[in-house]
């Protein structure tokens, strides 16, 4: 018999255990091949839903799901926690000691904050003056901060890249922007966007465009702001370099790390746990038998739920010829795609990958409906409908319609070069 | 300036002068590299380089500032003074090895 496990059933894990059941259907009724997913139980989380939260936008049982409910018939889910991989062994240590053997490993085992990695930031003023909105309780607790917030010092900061969905703090900054806008007491905040990228985003094109939102909704940018303490008690975020920003509240993005059995698993992880994987392929570096998707690996590709999305159409059907022993035939190209709020009921969206930077146009071709790095209120309804998307078309492993794995240039205009002061 | 006539340049390079190819650098073109950004290279700099090399190519990722001063032996401080204006940029652009972008 030959055992396919997967560490991990966020959304890339739930995605490929969701598309390799249905592959290997009669397989796993004959019982020649199994299908097991090992995870901590409790509820799966949309997570994209999170940025909306602090704004009073969804209540948890919104975002929330049983965890078993999105996983296939023919998966046998483990609820426990992984201790490391064995790699020589082939064997998925448990925590309890127990362990599950494998033919072929997929690491789907996400990234979390670790705010621990900052120094003062889980000092005095955490969850008071200084927030998160990565997890549920950090979302939650914000929005309570931002309700009772009625003018001041408003900073949203980037502790250090990588993190999940890039856009995600520009999007706060946009959606705060409206908030408080819609409160009336606009004229009572300054906003501040402070960064350790050189830009306010990655890629040239889009950080123009990004730039000019910024500055039309009066939020202040701070660029290559590398942070190296925050002080809660005087409402101060200190950069390595000593540069100061002063905020009255804090909207922080801290350090992602990738899952801590990682970094018990020698030659498995990079520096912050991510797992060293082949940026096309998707096999780890450690041995041909163990795979990364999602947020887990360490592949220069957003961490953004669309990327597992795509990963997972790729690489399932990889996993299959693996297993026959027949070469890989199918490569990921960093395909990544993301609407961006901007606030007052519009959004944009972007459409990437590795090697092409995302680009104006229309979406999924020439005739739209959806328009690329121009804010729209389509764009934003795409958003909103997104999350019916991600229960019933993402998690089920489906394709989405027009939106096939690999980027397309369809519909995409190269703008002419930027002039030499700009990005 | 004047440095060693210049193999730097004719390596495989990106818009901000980064090698793209870590195996095709050499401890003289780290100098080079040194010598255009104004820096003097002294024993501490080589360790800073040297440290942001090897953990590069052993794991795939330049470290970060956060990590550099917690394990490159040299304090945050001192690090800025041997590198103005960025140490893990400027360290990873002297040692040879890709921007570290924290990508997107």
């Amino acid at each position: 018999m030959q055992r396919i496990v997967i560490i991990g059933s966020g959304t890339a894990g739930t995605i490929m255990a969701s598309r390799l059941a249905r592959l290997n259907r009669r397989a796993i009724r004959a019982r020649t091949l199994s299908l097991t997913v090992v995870d901590r139980d409790g509820p799966h989380l949309y997570q994209p839903g999170l940025l909306f939260m602090p704004f009073g936008k969804y209540a948890p049982a919104d975002l929330t799901r049983p965890r078993r409910r999105g996983l296939p018939r023919g998966a046998t889910f483990v609820p426990a926690a992984v201790d490391r991989i064995d790699a020589d062994r082939k064997a998925v240590v448990l925590e309890d000691g127990h362990e599950l053997l494998y033919d072929v490993l997929i690491v789907a085992s996400g990234s979390h904050v670790a705010p621990e990695e900052t120094d003062g930031l889980l000092g005095a003023g955490w969850r008071e003056r200084m927030h998160e909105f990565y997890t549920l309780d950090g979302a939650l607790a914000l929005r309570d901060a931002l309700k009772r917030f009625s003018g001041g010092r408003l900073v949203v900061s980037i502790a250090e890249m990588p993190i999940k969905c890039p856009v995600a703090p520009i999007e706060f900054a946009f959606l705060a922007d409206a908030y408080f806008t819609e409160r009336g007491i606009r004229d009572k905040v300054t906003i501040d966007f402070v960064t350790p990228l050189d830009g306010c985003f990655t890629k040239p094109v889009a950080t123009r465009e990004l730039s000019h939102l910024l500055a039309e909704k009066g939020i202040n940018v701070t660029v290559e702001f590398n942070t190296g303490e925050v002080d809660g008690a005087a409402g101060i975020v200190r950069s390595y370099d000593g540069r100061e920003v002063p905020f009255d509240l804090l909207v922080t993005i801290p350090v992602h790390k990738g899952a801590a059995f990682v970094g018990r698993t020698p030659g498995l992880g990079d520096e912050l746990d991510f797992v060293r994987t082949d940026p096309a392929t998707l096999q780890s570096a450690l041995s041909p038998a163990i795979f990364a998707l999602g947020d887990a690996t360490n592949i220069p590709a957003s961490k953004a739920g669309s990327v597992a999305h795509f990963e997972a159409e790729l690489l399932a059907p990889n996993i299959q010829r693996y297993l026959r022993g027949k070469p890989m035939v199918l490569t990921f190209d960093g395909h990544s795609n993301c609407f961006i709020e901007t606030g007052h009921g519009k959004a944009l969206l972007i459409d990437f990958n590795y090697e092409v930077e995302p680009l104006p146009g229309r979406f999924p071709s020439r005739l739209g409906p959806l328009s690329l790095l121009k804010e729209s209120r389509l764009n934003h309804l795409g958003k909103l409908a997104f999350r019916w998307v991600y229960w019933n078309l993402l998690l089920p492993g489906r394709n989405i319609p027009f939106v096939p794995a690999r980027m397309q240039m369809r519909g995409k205009r190269r703008p002419p070069p930027l002039p030499h002061s700009a990005a | 300036m004047t440095t060693t006539a210049g193999t730097y340049h004719t390596l495989t390079l990106d818009a901000e002068g980064f090698l793209q190819k870590p195996e095709e650098w050499t401890e003289d073109v780290g100098g080079e590299i040194a010598a255009e950004l104004g820096i003097t290279l002294t024993e501490r700099h080589w360790q800073v380089i040297r440290f942001m090399r090897d953990k590069y190519l052993a794991t795939g990722s330049a470290p970060s500032i956060r990590s550099l001063g917690k394990e490159s032996g040299i304090a945050v401080k001192e690090l800025y003074q041997l590198f103005p204006k960025g140490p893990a940029k400027l360290a990873a652009k002297i040692g040879g090895i890709p921007k570290p972008h924290g990508c997107i």
